[in-house]
């Protein structure tokens, strides 16, 4: 049962020949034996699990389940609270934070049946590209031990690939899932900013920040889309659109849609093998029908040294509240603002740190225009730039990443890791959606993943495109030899 | 470039506490990364309105109504000090 889509152990329980409870315990099982060399998850919630399954059984043999997740073994990236159950967000500062109140989308993903097995690693903050900087442990690529899963959301990716998690969850800022979904083998999806609610997620940078789903097929990926999005009060960002339902229109394949392929996205120094998946990929939906049209986007050189502004703005002020008062790590001191920075000192990575200063300093007076207002404005080129495509073509296709997973300790300058994301941050920008389908292997036998970036609200073409992709091809029944 | 003191400046600003040595690499990090980010000025914005948001939001109104909260021995659990109702911190006041 490890290793089989969400949407094939539905159809199992439906016909009795598989139950919530044998799966969630097949999957502790799997942690247990395989996590001890990964290090995916921070926290495993055994009892509640095993107490949600028991409940989806029950559901199951009445014939009343839930919907199509009901039962379904998933991992969450350890931004998203959990009521009772300790939240982190990767940092020493949150260690013994427990939160009072559930996301919105735990609470739909918990009303939508779904088994949670417990709280995967990332970057602290969700503040990296490969999982290494977590506050308590690095992750490691299921595909190989001695790299790095990627990352943010690298503990949800590897507990997914490795088959610790049947789904999982992530959030995604300037690639944070769709680039360890590459490094890992499987799909991943950010929806439209603002499709899906940031209610109870640690925030990064707010004007980015986005949930959204890992999978191990793309139809996986509409159901657990489907189960989160939609409109909440409780977030004033979040879009009150209708949610359609994403598995509709996943068969309409791909003929008669154009798709755009932007030449930005071919640069020197990416891994040869990667541009020879794409492009074969490319030529794959071809051949299903649909037409290639060349697309620029010339703004994506600058979109990196943007992105390098906004974030760290963002998150300077985001972090702020971090101040050893309300919740969280308190280092104890004579006067108020000594005990403040010392708890944020002491609670705090290096690279946690890098970017707040770099974020305070961008923000601060005499720098603002300079840094942040000429930021903004690139933004708003990004953001033309794909309307103008977007108004010739359907859907964008284009590597999710220029290379294939790095080794752990490889990347230790900045500005080498912030270049993993070149290909992913303009989504983020623009705050279309984007999804990365596997797409073939390295010749040292990593992942690599092709994305789909569609208008803002398209995520069902942009699914589309990728089902149709994924059924012509078999990348994404293989998995990793993690015995 | 940012010298010394610019750090020291920031790091007080922000409330981060840093050793001799964070100071220093801080110092040389901050540099590197701020001449990539100075690619920007490069780029001509002349006119160009800046985006703080990817969706044009308004500000979203709701009934001014009292609804339910989350009680407050629930949101006092997570304190790092307390007393009674209250969250307590170092004396911020000279006596």
């Amino acid at each position: 049962m490890i290793h089989q889509p969400i949407h094939a152990l539905a159809d199992a329980y439906r016909r009795g020949e598989l139950m919530p409870t044998a799966v969630a315990e097949a999957y502790l099982g799997r942690i247990d034996a395989v996590d001890g060399r990964v290090r995916a998850y921070l926290t495993v919630v055994r009892d509640q699990a095993l107490a949600a399954a028991r409940e989806s059984e029950r559901r199951w043999r009445a014939g009343t389940p839930l919907g199509p997740l009901d039962g379904a073994p998933i991992a969450l990236k350890d931004v998203l609270c959990t009521r009772g159950v300790r939240t982190t967000a990767g940092s020493k500062i949150l260690d013994t934070f427990v939160p009072p109140y559930d996301a919105t989308v735990v609470e739909r993903l918990r009303t939508a049946g779904a088994v949670i097995l417990g709280k995967t690693n990332l970057d602290e903050f969700a503040m990296g590209s490969s999982t290494e900087h977590s506050g308590f442990h690095p992750t490691r690529n299921p595909w190989d031990l001695t790299r790095v899963p990627g990352g943010s959301s690298g503990g949800s990716a590897a507990a997914v690939a490795a088959g610790m998690a049947a789904g999982g969850f992530g959030t995604d800022t300037g690639g944070s899932i769709r680039q360890p979904a590459a490094f890992c083998g499987v799909v991943g999806m950010k929806p439209t900013y603002g499709r899906v609610s940031r209610y109870g997620v640690v925030a990064l940078a707010s004007s980015l920040d986005q949930v959204g789903p890992f999978a191990q097929d793309v139809t996986d990926a509409a159901y657990l889309l489907g189960a989160i999005a939609g409109h909440d009060r409780r977030d004033a960002t979040s879009i009150d659109a209708p949610v359609p339902d994403y598995t509709a229109e996943l068969p309409k394949g791909v003929a008669g849609l154009t798709l755009g392929l932007p030449d930005e996205y071919f640069i020197d120094g990416m891994d040869p093998d990667v541009e020879r998946a794409v492009r074969a990929a490319i030529d794959v939906l071809k051949g299903l029908g649909a037409r290639i049209e060349s697309v620029s986007l010339p703004s994506t050189r600058h979109a990196l040294a943007a992105y390098y502004v906004i974030l760290p703005a963002e998150a300077s002020s985001n972090l702020a509240r971090y101040d050893g008062v309300k919740f969280g790590l308190r280092v104890p001191a004579r006067d108020l603002v000594e005990m403040e920075s010392r708890t944020r000192a002491a609670g705090f990575g290096a690279e946690v740190k890098r970017r707040i200063m770099l974020g305070t300093y961008a923000l601060s007076a005499g720098y603002y225009e300079a840094y942040y207002g000429k930021a903004q404005s690139v933004r708003t080129l990004v953001r033309r730039e794909f309307a103008a495509a977007f108004a010739k073509v359907d859907l964008i296709v284009a590597p999710t990443t220029p290379n294939v997973a790095f080794k752990l300790g490889e990347k230790e300058d900045q500005l080498s890791m912030y270049l993993n994301d070149v290909f992913t941050i303009p989504g983020n920008l623009s705050g279309i959606t984007g999804v990365s389908v596997p797409c073939g292997f390295s010749v040292s036998g990593l992942p690599i993943g092709l994305q789909v970036l569609g208008r803002p609200l398209d995520e069902a073409r942009a699914l589309r495109a990728a089902y149709a992709y994924e059924q012509a091809t078999s990348w994404h029944t293989r998995h990793p030899d993690l015995p | 470039m940012i010298d010394r003191n610019d750090v020291e400046h920031v790091a007080r600003l922000t409330r981060l506490a840093l050793t001799e040595a964070e100071l220093e690499r801080m110092r040389v990090e901050l540099n590197s990364i701020l001449a990539h980010l100075d690619t920007l000025r490069a780029v001509d914005t002349e006119g160009v309105e800046p985006t703080a948001h990817a969706v044009d939001v308004v500000n979203v109104m709701r009934e001014d109504e009292v609804e339910p909260c989350l009680p407050q021995a629930a949101m006092l659990a997570n304190a790092p000090d307390r007393s009674g109702e209250l969250f307590r911190v170092p004396r911020i006041i000279e006596e």
